[in-house]
Protein backbone atom coordinates (compact mmCIF):
# COMPACT_ATOMS: atom_id res chain seq x y z
CA UNK A 1 0.00 0.00 0.00
CA UNK A 2 1.55 3.10 -1.20
CA UNK A 3 1.71 6.29 0.91
CA UNK A 4 0.18 9.44 -0.53
CA UNK A 5 -0.58 12.76 0.19
CA UNK A 6 -3.68 11.98 2.49
CA UNK A 7 -1.83 9.72 4.99
CA UNK A 8 0.75 12.70 5.70
CA UNK A 9 -2.81 15.24 6.16
CA UNK A 10 -4.37 12.87 8.53
CA UNK A 11 -1.21 12.50 10.90
CA UNK A 12 -0.79 15.99 10.63
CA UNK A 13 -4.68 16.36 11.36
CA UNK A 14 -4.09 13.95 14.71
CA UNK A 15 -1.18 16.12 15.78
CA UNK A 16 -3.37 19.28 15.78
CA UNK A 17 -6.08 17.75 17.60
CA UNK A 18 -3.33 17.08 20.22
CA UNK A 19 -2.06 20.18 20.39
CA UNK A 20 -5.43 21.96 20.77
CA UNK A 21 -6.73 19.01 23.46
CA UNK A 22 -3.11 20.11 25.42
CA UNK A 23 -4.01 23.78 25.37
CA UNK A 24 -7.65 23.19 27.09
CA UNK A 25 -6.42 20.18 29.40
CA UNK A 26 -3.40 21.88 30.52
CA UNK A 27 -5.16 25.63 31.37
CA UNK A 28 -3.14 26.15 34.39
CA UNK A 29 0.43 25.36 32.87
CA UNK A 30 1.43 28.15 30.58
CA UNK A 31 4.78 26.07 29.68
CA UNK A 32 2.46 23.10 28.77
CA UNK A 33 0.62 25.87 26.80
CA UNK A 34 3.05 26.97 25.04
CA UNK A 35 4.45 23.57 24.15
CA UNK A 36 0.85 22.80 22.39
CA UNK A 37 1.19 26.03 20.58
CA UNK A 38 4.31 24.18 19.04
CA UNK A 39 2.55 21.11 18.40
CA UNK A 40 0.01 23.19 16.27
CA UNK A 41 2.31 25.02 14.28
CA UNK A 42 4.59 21.32 13.62
CA UNK A 43 1.14 19.93 12.10
CA UNK A 44 0.61 22.84 9.94
CA UNK A 45 4.29 22.77 8.78
CA UNK A 46 3.86 18.79 7.98
CA UNK A 47 0.48 19.87 6.00
CA UNK A 48 2.84 22.81 4.25
CA UNK A 49 5.80 20.01 3.38
CA UNK A 50 3.27 17.25 2.17
CA UNK A 51 1.27 19.34 -0.42
CA UNK A 52 4.46 21.14 -1.42
CA UNK A 53 5.58 17.65 -2.07
CA UNK A 54 2.92 16.35 -3.63
CA UNK A 55 2.17 18.69 -5.41
CA UNK A 56 5.50 19.27 -7.11
CA UNK A 57 5.73 23.56 -5.73
CA UNK A 58 8.19 24.82 -4.02
CA UNK A 59 6.14 27.28 -2.59
CA UNK A 60 4.86 25.48 0.46
CA UNK A 61 8.10 24.84 1.57
CA UNK A 62 9.21 28.02 1.60
CA UNK A 63 6.14 29.05 3.31
CA UNK A 64 7.05 26.30 6.41
CA UNK A 65 10.62 28.13 6.88
CA UNK A 66 9.01 31.28 7.36
CA UNK A 67 6.36 29.36 9.74
CA UNK A 68 9.17 27.88 11.71
CA UNK A 69 10.71 31.63 11.62
CA UNK A 70 7.81 32.96 13.50
CA UNK A 71 7.57 29.96 15.58
CA UNK A 72 10.77 30.44 17.13
CA UNK A 73 10.25 34.14 17.62
CA UNK A 74 7.16 33.72 19.73
CA UNK A 75 8.61 30.69 21.81
CA UNK A 76 11.38 33.48 22.71
CA UNK A 77 9.26 35.98 23.35
CA UNK A 78 7.17 33.91 25.30
CA UNK A 79 9.40 32.15 27.38
CA UNK A 80 11.01 35.91 27.82
CA UNK A 81 7.16 37.52 29.21
CA UNK A 82 7.00 34.20 31.44
CA UNK A 83 10.62 34.86 32.77
CA UNK A 84 9.38 38.29 33.59
CA UNK A 85 5.97 37.33 35.00
CA UNK A 86 8.16 35.01 37.13
CA UNK A 87 10.18 37.44 39.09
CA UNK A 88 7.88 39.89 39.68
CA UNK A 89 4.75 37.34 40.97
CA UNK A 90 6.89 34.38 42.04
CA UNK A 91 4.05 32.31 39.98
CA UNK A 92 3.31 31.36 36.50
CA UNK A 93 -0.42 30.45 37.68
CA UNK A 94 -2.54 31.35 34.24
CA UNK A 95 -5.41 32.50 36.34
CA UNK A 96 -3.60 34.56 38.25
CA UNK A 97 -2.33 36.45 34.95
CA UNK A 98 -5.67 38.76 35.84
CA UNK A 99 -3.73 42.60 36.13
CA UNK A 100 -4.83 43.76 32.74
CA UNK A 101 -8.81 43.18 33.28
CA UNK A 102 -10.08 44.31 30.12
CA UNK B 1 3.89 -2.91 2.21
CA UNK B 2 7.29 -0.90 1.08
CA UNK B 3 10.30 -0.26 3.51
CA UNK B 4 8.81 3.55 2.72
CA UNK B 5 5.57 2.89 4.11
CA UNK B 6 7.07 1.09 6.94
CA UNK B 7 8.96 3.68 8.17
CA UNK B 8 6.17 6.38 7.37
CA UNK B 9 3.67 4.54 9.72
CA UNK B 10 6.69 3.75 12.73
CA UNK B 11 7.81 7.36 12.77
CA UNK B 12 4.26 8.72 12.60
CA UNK B 13 3.34 6.78 15.44
CA UNK B 14 6.20 7.29 16.98
CA UNK B 15 5.35 11.80 16.73
CA UNK B 16 1.71 11.00 17.56
CA UNK B 17 2.58 9.18 21.01
CA UNK B 18 5.45 11.47 21.64
CA UNK B 19 2.99 14.50 21.09
CA UNK B 20 0.27 12.85 23.42
CA UNK B 21 3.08 12.59 25.80
CA UNK B 22 4.04 16.17 25.65
CA UNK B 23 0.18 17.09 27.32
CA UNK B 24 -0.10 13.98 29.49
CA UNK B 25 3.51 14.15 31.37
CA UNK B 26 3.30 15.05 34.83
CA UNK B 27 7.05 16.34 34.98
CA UNK B 28 7.26 19.75 32.10
CA UNK B 29 10.91 18.30 31.65
CA UNK B 30 9.75 15.44 30.36
CA UNK B 31 7.06 16.93 28.28
CA UNK B 32 10.27 19.12 26.72
CA UNK B 33 11.97 15.98 25.96
CA UNK B 34 8.96 14.52 24.17
CA UNK B 35 8.87 17.75 22.28
CA UNK B 36 11.86 16.90 21.17
CA UNK B 37 11.24 13.54 20.39
CA UNK B 38 8.17 14.60 18.24
CA UNK B 39 10.13 17.26 16.17
CA UNK B 40 13.16 14.21 15.37
CA UNK B 41 10.21 11.94 14.56
CA UNK B 42 8.66 14.75 12.56
CA UNK B 43 11.86 15.72 10.34
CA UNK B 44 12.12 12.08 9.83
CA UNK B 45 8.94 12.22 8.01
CA UNK B 46 10.44 15.45 6.10
CA UNK B 47 13.04 13.58 4.68
CA UNK B 48 10.85 10.70 3.79
CA UNK B 49 9.02 13.01 1.85
CA UNK B 50 11.63 14.65 0.04
CA UNK B 51 12.26 17.70 2.22
CA UNK B 52 15.51 17.65 3.34
CA UNK B 53 16.74 20.69 3.87
CA UNK B 54 13.39 21.18 6.09
CA UNK B 55 13.95 18.15 8.09
CA UNK B 56 17.59 19.90 9.07
CA UNK B 57 16.43 23.05 10.00
CA UNK B 58 13.68 21.55 12.03
CA UNK B 59 16.63 19.98 13.78
CA UNK B 60 18.56 22.67 14.39
CA UNK B 61 15.98 25.26 14.93
CA UNK B 62 13.69 23.33 17.00
CA UNK B 63 15.95 20.94 19.33
CA UNK B 64 19.00 22.88 19.23
CA UNK B 65 16.86 25.98 19.91
CA UNK B 66 13.26 26.27 21.01
CA UNK B 67 13.11 22.76 22.85
CA UNK B 68 16.56 23.57 24.71
CA UNK B 69 15.34 27.06 26.29
CA UNK B 70 12.25 25.52 27.12
CA UNK B 71 14.31 23.66 29.20
CA UNK B 72 15.96 26.07 29.95
CA UNK B 73 13.06 28.11 31.56
CA UNK B 74 11.40 24.96 33.08
CA UNK B 75 14.71 24.14 34.84
CA UNK B 76 14.68 28.33 36.18
CA UNK B 77 11.36 28.19 37.31
CA UNK B 78 11.39 27.07 40.81
CA UNK B 79 7.26 26.41 40.44
CA UNK B 80 5.41 24.07 42.09
CA UNK B 81 4.16 22.13 39.34
CA UNK B 82 2.36 19.21 40.83
CA UNK B 83 -0.29 22.02 41.81
CA UNK B 84 -0.49 23.54 38.08
CA UNK B 85 -1.44 19.56 36.66
CA UNK B 86 -4.78 19.53 39.20
CA UNK B 87 -7.10 21.18 36.76
CA UNK B 88 -6.12 18.37 34.18
CA UNK B 89 -8.89 15.75 35.46
CA UNK B 90 -11.20 18.88 35.76
CA UNK B 91 -10.81 20.10 31.99
CA UNK B 92 -10.69 16.06 30.58
CA UNK B 93 -14.31 15.62 29.39
CA UNK B 94 -14.33 19.17 27.70
CA UNK B 95 -10.80 18.41 26.51
CA UNK B 96 -11.41 15.15 24.98
CA UNK B 97 -14.81 16.01 23.19
CA UNK B 98 -13.45 19.04 21.54
CA UNK B 99 -10.43 17.34 20.47
CA UNK B 100 -12.67 14.10 18.92
CA UNK B 101 -14.66 16.80 16.88
CA UNK B 102 -11.65 18.39 15.92
CA UNK B 103 -10.43 15.14 14.65
CA UNK B 104 -13.49 13.85 13.47
CA UNK B 105 -14.07 16.89 11.29
CA UNK B 106 -10.85 17.29 9.48
CA UNK B 107 -10.62 13.68 9.06
CA UNK B 108 -14.13 13.71 7.31
CA UNK B 109 -12.07 17.06 5.06
CA UNK B 110 -9.08 15.16 4.37
CA UNK B 111 -10.88 11.73 3.43
CA UNK B 112 -12.93 13.37 0.89
CA UNK B 113 -10.39 15.54 -0.69
CA UNK B 114 -8.45 15.25 -4.24
CA UNK B 115 -6.98 16.93 -6.12
CA UNK B 116 -8.55 18.16 -9.57
CA UNK B 117 -7.10 16.18 -12.10
CA UNK B 118 -6.65 19.33 -14.54
CA UNK B 119 -5.13 20.89 -12.15
CA UNK B 120 -1.20 21.75 -11.99
CA UNK B 121 1.30 23.44 -10.06
CA UNK B 122 1.82 27.32 -11.54
CA UNK B 123 3.88 28.88 -8.88
CA UNK B 124 7.55 27.70 -8.58
CA UNK B 125 8.19 24.22 -9.46
CA UNK B 126 10.43 22.24 -7.88
CA UNK B 127 13.42 21.35 -10.48
CA UNK B 128 14.28 17.27 -10.65
CA UNK B 129 17.79 17.68 -11.34
CA UNK B 130 18.88 20.08 -8.21
CA UNK B 131 19.08 18.80 -4.60
CA UNK B 132 16.15 20.29 -2.32
CA UNK B 133 18.49 22.63 -0.87
CA UNK B 134 19.31 24.18 -4.09
CA UNK B 135 16.31 24.59 -5.64
CA UNK B 136 15.08 26.10 -2.27
CA UNK B 137 17.84 28.52 -2.15
CA UNK B 138 16.68 29.34 -5.82
CA UNK B 139 13.57 30.42 -4.92
CA UNK B 140 14.55 31.52 -1.79
CA UNK B 141 16.53 34.51 -2.52
CA UNK B 142 15.01 35.35 -5.84
CA UNK B 143 11.07 34.82 -6.10
CA UNK B 144 10.80 35.34 -2.21
CA UNK B 145 13.43 37.68 -1.14
CA UNK B 146 11.23 39.91 0.53
CA UNK B 147 9.49 37.52 2.80
CA UNK B 148 12.87 36.50 3.40
CA UNK B 149 14.02 39.74 4.62
CA UNK B 150 10.62 40.00 6.89
CA UNK B 151 11.39 37.04 8.66
CA UNK B 152 15.18 38.35 9.07
CA UNK B 153 12.94 41.52 11.08
CA UNK B 154 10.81 39.33 12.27
CA UNK B 155 13.89 37.37 14.40
CA UNK B 156 15.75 40.73 15.18
CA UNK B 157 12.42 41.99 16.94
CA UNK B 158 12.11 39.06 18.61
CA UNK B 159 15.95 39.43 19.51
CA UNK B 160 15.45 42.90 20.36
CA UNK B 161 11.96 41.95 22.24
CA UNK B 162 13.61 39.32 24.46
CA UNK B 163 16.44 40.89 25.58
CA UNK B 164 14.51 43.86 26.84
CA UNK B 165 12.09 42.16 28.34
CA UNK B 166 14.84 39.95 30.43
CA UNK B 167 17.39 42.65 30.96
CA UNK B 168 17.58 43.84 34.71
CA UNK B 169 20.44 45.99 36.48
CA UNK B 170 21.17 45.57 39.70
CA UNK B 171 22.18 48.72 41.19
CA UNK B 172 24.59 47.26 43.90
CA UNK B 173 26.45 44.88 41.24
CA UNK B 174 30.35 46.22 40.32
CA UNK B 175 30.58 46.30 36.67
CA UNK B 176 33.15 47.74 34.71
CA UNK B 177 32.56 51.45 33.16
CA UNK B 178 35.63 52.13 30.26
CA UNK B 179 34.64 56.03 30.35
CA UNK B 180 35.24 56.26 33.97
CA UNK B 181 37.91 54.67 33.87
CA UNK B 182 39.88 56.30 31.07
CA UNK B 183 38.56 59.47 32.78
CA UNK B 184 40.40 59.17 35.92
CA UNK B 185 42.96 61.88 36.52
CA UNK B 186 45.94 61.54 38.70
CA UNK B 187 44.88 63.83 41.58
CA UNK B 188 41.73 61.63 41.96
CA UNK B 189 43.46 57.92 41.79
CA UNK B 190 46.88 58.67 43.69
CA UNK B 191 47.13 60.19 47.01
CA UNK B 192 51.09 60.88 47.95
CA UNK B 193 51.08 60.92 51.40
CA UNK B 194 54.03 61.79 53.88
CA UNK B 195 54.88 59.00 56.14
CA UNK B 196 57.37 60.18 59.11
CA UNK B 197 60.39 57.87 59.64
CA UNK B 198 59.64 54.70 61.98
CA UNK B 199 56.20 54.63 61.72
CA UNK B 200 53.73 52.80 59.88
CA UNK B 201 51.29 54.36 57.32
Amino acid sequence: MDIGLTHYLIVAAILFTIGIAGIILNRKNIIVILMSVELILLAVNINLVAFSSFLGDLTGQVFSLFILTVAAAEAAIGLAILVTYYRNRGSIAVEDINLMKG
Amino acid sequence: MTVAAIFFYLFSIVMIASAFMVIAARNPVHSVLFLILAFVNASALFVLVGAEFLAMILVVVYVGAVAVLFLFVVMMLDVDFAELKQGFLQYLPLGALIGIVVAVELILVVGGWSVAPGAKATNAPAITALSNTEALGLVLYTRHVYFFQAAGFVLLTAMIGAIVLTLRHKPDVKRQDISEQNARTREEAVEVKKVPSRAGV
